[in-house]
C-alpha cells in the first residue's frame, strides 16, 4: 500500500505548513458523502493517530487512516493550475466513476 | 476533477459545499480581491497575472468594461469613463459638487437624492458603477476558486458614514453578492499583520495612498479591536510627491509652467518613475525630451528627493498628532505602526513615520495588498472555516447621533467614537396636553443646535394615547450595527405603539467635512452653550405660558377677581414679550416673576382641586 506526493504538491504543503506555524503534516482520507458516494479529505494534521499509516516524501509527512487507505492505495497527490484556479489534485487509480466535477467518486 | 485546498483538521467541506469567501478592497484608485487558500491569505490575479484592478468603469455602446481596458478610454471618452467612483458613493449632488470641478461627468436631475451620471448606456448611479467593479472581482475570484462565493467582506474607510456604508452594501447586493461584513480598512490592515493574536496594545495604521491620507489609532483589548480615533487629509497622497518631483524637473530643465498638457502629463509619469526607482537606489537619471527637440538630462539623488518631499510627508504628521490627542494617547503608547498604501514604499516616509511614533513601521506585507488580505482573513472566519476563532472586530461611529428636542436643540444619544455595534435608548415625553404624535428628527454632528448639525432622517410616532403634557413615556432607541448602519425606533411605553426608521443613503460627508464639523464644535463650544441655555429657557417659558393659559381657561374666572386676573395676565404678557430676548437671564427672571405673581393662584387651584376630590367623601375614605 502506498501514497505518493509530487514535488510541486510537497512544495506547497511545506509553504502552507510554515505559514500556519504548526502541524506535523497533512492528512489524506475519504469519507462517505457527496453525490457519487465518496469524498476526499485534505487537512492539516496536528497529531498522528495510533492506526495512521505515515508516508514521508519531499520533506512532507502524509497521514492516512487504515480505512481510507483501502480507497486511496496508489494515489498520487499533485498540485496543478487550471486557468485561474489552482489547488491539490488526487490522482487515484481506484476510481471507477466520479461525479461531473470529480469531487466525489466511486470505487 | 475539482482542485482542493488544505482545511483545518475536521473542517473538510462536503463536496460542492466549500465555504468560499473573499475579501475585497474597493479602493478609490485600485481594487483588489483576496482569499484564504490552504490557510494562507493571498490576493488573486487576473488572467494576465495582474492583481490590482484599476477602479475605472467605461460605458460603451456595446458593453461595460472595467479596469485597465476602461482606463485606456479615460482620455478619449472621459464622459463615459468613470474614475474614483468611491469619492461619489453615498453622496448627494451638492456634496459631489463641493468636491470641485475635477469631475467631468454629466449629472442627471439635480434634485435626485442619488445622483446619476449620464453615459451612452443610460444614467448610472455611483452604486451601480461600484457594483460593476465588484462583479469583475468576484468573477475573477470564482474562476480562481472554482466555485460560487458564499460571501464577501468589503473594506471601507473608517470615516465612511451611514449613507456611504449602506451604498457600498447596496452595490454588492446589485452585483448579487452576500456581504458578510463591511470592515474598516485600518482594522483589516491590523488583522493582516496578525495584531489581533498579539498581546493587548494600541496600534497606529498609517495609510498613504495615491490621493488620500488616513491615520487610525486602534486598540486591541482582550482580542477585540476598537478604533479609538481617525484622522487624515483627503487631498494628500503619492500624487503630491510626483508633483513635487515634476516641479523640480521643470525648474532644473527650464520648462515653463504653461507648458502644454501632454508635456505636463509626461513629466508626472517621469517623476513617478523616478520616485519609485529611488525606493531602491540612491540616484536616478532623468531624461526629458523638450519641445525644441533637445533632451534634458538630470540626476536626482535620494537626498535631494527627500528634501523635495519632506514638507509633504511632514504634513501627514499633524493629523497623526490630532488622532493621538483624540484618543487621549501619546506616541509612547503606540506599539506597532502598520504601513498601508503604495506611497509608504518611499523610504523617507517610513523613516519619518518611524521617528514620529518611535517604532519601526511594519512593512513586510505589500502595502497595496495588506487591506485586501486582512479582509480575506476576516471573510474566511465569518463563513466558518476557522470555527475556533473568536476574532470580533469593533469600530466606532465617527460623529455623534441624536434627536431634535423642543427649541431646536439636539439631544445626543450615541456620542461620537462610541464603539459599534451599539444600542442606546433614552426616554422622552410629550410637550402639550393631549399630544398624540411626535416627530422624531435624527441628527448627526457635534453642535448643540439642530441647524448646525446634519439631518439624517425624520419620522413620526403616531397613536400616542392623549395624556397631560409630560406623562407619556416615549423610548427612543438608536442601534448601530456592525456595519455602522443606523436604525432608530420610538415606542410609547404604555400603549406599545412604535415607529422606526433605517437610515438609507441620502448623502454623505467627506472626512474633511467630518473634521471641520468637529473643529466647529470646538470653536463654537461657548456660543453653543449660550445658545442651549437660551433655548432651554425659552422652552421652559413656553411651557409655563402654555400651562397658565390652560389653567386660566379652566378656572380663571372662578378663582380670580378681575383685579387679580389682570395682574396674572400682565405678568403673562410680560413673559411672552421677553421670550424672544437673547438673554436667558432675562427670560429666567420673567419666568420667576410670573411664578411669584401667580403663587396665590396656584395655591387656590390646589385647594380647589383638593376640595373637589374630597367633597362627598368622609375623612375615613382617605386613610
Amino acid at each position: 500500500m502506498t501514497i505518493t506526493i509530487t514535488e510541486a504538491a510537497a512544495k506547497h504543503v511545506r509553504n502552507y505548513l510554515d505559514n500556519r506555524g504548526s502541524g506535523v503534516g497533512i492528512r489524506l482520507g475519504v469519507r462517505t458523502s457527496g453525490c457519487s458516494g465518496m469524498a476526499y479529505v485534505l487537512e492539516f494534521a496536528d497529531a498522528s493517530e495510533a492506526d495512521d499509516q505515515i508516508f514521508e516524501q519531499h520533506g512532507v509527512k502524509v497521514l492516512v487512516d487504515p480505512k481510507s487507505l483501502l480507497y486511496l492505495d496508489g494515489t498520487e497527490l499533485d498540485y496543478t493550475r487550471e486557468g485561474l484556479n489552482e489547488g491539490f489534485k488526487f490522482n487515484n487509480p481506484n476510481v471507477k466513476d466520479a461525479c461531473g466535477c470529480g469531487e466525489s467518486f466511486n470505487v | 476533477m475539482a482542485l482542493l485546498q488544505l482545511s483545518e483538521p475536521g473542517q473538510s467541506a462536503a463536496p460542492h459545499q466549500h465555504r468560499l469567501a473573499v475579501g475585497i478592497d474597493l479602493g478609490t484608485t485600485n481594487s483588489l480581491v483576496a482569499t484564504v487558500r490552504s490557510g494562507k491569505a493571498v490576493t488573486l490575479a487576473d488572467s494576465e497575472g495582474e492583481h490590482l484592478l484599476p477602479s475605472v468603469v467605461h460605458y460603451a455602446e456595446d458593453g461595460v468594461v472595467v479596469g485597465r481596458k476602461a482606463w485606456a478610454h479615460s482620455a478619449s471618452d472621459p464622459m463615459n469613463t468613470i474614475i474614483s467612483v468611491k469619492r461619489l458613493i453615498g453622496r448627494g449632488l451638492s456634496d459631489i459638487k463641493s468636491l470641485g470641478s475635477s469631475l467631468p461627468y454629466n449629472f442627471q436631475d439635480a434634485e435626485a437624492v442619488v445622483p446619476r451620471i449620464k453615459t451612452v448606456r443610460g444614467a448610472v448611479s455611483p452604486i451601480e458603477v461600484s457594483s460593476e467593479i465588484l462583479k469583475v472581482l468576484v468573477k475573477r475570484a470564482e474562476e480562481s476558486l472554482g466555485g460560487e462565493l458564499e460571501g464577501i467582506v468589503i473594506t471601507v474607510p473608517a470615516y465612511f458614514d451611514d449613507a456611504q456604508r449602506q451604498a457600498t452594501k447596496d452595490a454588492a447586493t446589485i452585483a448579487g453578492l452576500k456581504v458578510l461584513r463591511l470592515l474598516n480598512e485600518p482594522t483589516a490592515a491590523a488583522v493582516a499583520y496578525g495584531l489581533d493574536s498579539k498581546a493587548d496594545g494600541v496600534h497606529a495604521i498609517y495609510d498613504l495612498g495615491g490621493g488620500t491620507f488616513d491615520i487610525s489609532i486602534l486598540r486591541l483589548n482582550r482580542g477585540v479591536f476598537e478604533v479609538l480615533s481617525t484622522g487624515g487629509d483627503s487631498a494628500l497622497g503619492g500624487d503630491d510627491l510626483d508633483h513635487a518631483v515634476a516641479e523640480w524637473i521643470m525648474q532644473q530643465a527650464g520648462i515653463s509652467r504653461d507648458a502644454d498638457h501632454s508635456m505636463l502629463r509626461r513629466l508626472l509619469q517621469i517623476a513617478c518613475a523616478a520616485k519609485e526607482a529611488l525606493s531602491e537606489t540612491d540616484h536616478v537619471q532623468i531624461d526629458v525630451s523638450l519641445a525644441d527637440g533637445t533632451t534634458w538630462q538630470g540626476d536626482l539623488s535620494r537626498d535631494q528627493f527627500n528634501t523635495l518631499v519632506d514638507p509633504l510627508i511632514r504634513k501627514t504628521l499633524a493629523p497623526c498628532r490630532r488622532a493621538l490627542r483624540d484618543a487621549g494617547l501619546s506616541t509612547e503608547d503606540i506599539e506597532d505602526v502598520v504601513m498601508v498604501g503604495g506611497s509608504t514604499r518611499v523610504p523617507r516616509v517610513r523613516e519619518l513615520v518611524g521617528e514620529f511614533f518611535k517604532a519601526d513601521p511594519l512593512v513586510t506585507i505589500d502595502p497595496d495588498r495588506v487591506v485586501a488580505i486582512g479582509a480575506a482573513i476576516q471573510a474566511d472566519i465569518l463563513v466558518g472555516n476557522k470555527p475556533d476563532s473568536e476574532m470580533l472586530l469593533l469600530d466606532v461611529n465617527p460623529l455623534s447621533l441624536g434627536i431634535e428636542t423642543m427649541g431646536g436643540l439636539v439631544e445626543k444619544i450615541i456620542p461620537r467614537n462610541t464603539t459599534i455595534p451599539v444600542a442606546r435608548a433614552q426616554e422622552f415625553t410629550t410637550f402639550k396636553d393631549g399630544q398624540t404624535a411626535m416627530a422624531v428628527h435624527v441628527l448627526q454632528g457635534e453642535r448643540e443646535l439642530v441647524t448646525d448639525n446634519r439631518s439624517l432622517a425624520r419620522f413620526e410616532l403616531r397613536g400616542i394615547p392623549p395624556m397631560v403634557a409630560g406623562a407619556a413615556r416615549i423610548r427612543v432607541t438608536f442601534s448601530v450595527d456592525a456595519d455602522g448602519l443606523l436604525s432608530v425606533e420610538a415606542e410609547e411605553q404604555s400603549s406599545g405603539v412604535k415607529a422606526s426608521v433605517e437610515v438609507k443613503p441620502s448623502y454623505g460627508l467627506t472626512d474633511g467635512e467630518i473634521e471641520s464639523m468637529l473643529k466647529e464644535s470646538i470653536d463654537h463650544a461657548q456660543d453653543d452653550m449660550e445658545a442651549r441655555k437660551l433655548r432651554e429657557q425659552q422652552v421652559e417659558a413656553e411651557r409655563v405660558i402654555e400651562a397658565l393659559k390652560a389653567a386660566l381657561a379652566d378656572d380663571g374666572s372662578e378663582l380670580l377677581n378681575t383685579e387679580e386676573r389682570d395682574r396674572v395676565e400682565s405678568a403673562l404678557s410680560n413673559l411672552a414679550a421677553t421670550i424672544n430676548s437673547d438673554s436667558h437671564a432675562k427670560i429666567k427672571a420673567a419666568v420667576e416673576s410670573l411664578e411669584k405673581s401667580c403663587e396665590f393662584y396656584v395655591e387656590r387651584r390646589m385647594n380647589a382641586s383638593v376640595r373637589r376630590a374630597m367633597s362627598g367623601h368622609s375623612v375615613d375614605d382617605f386613610e
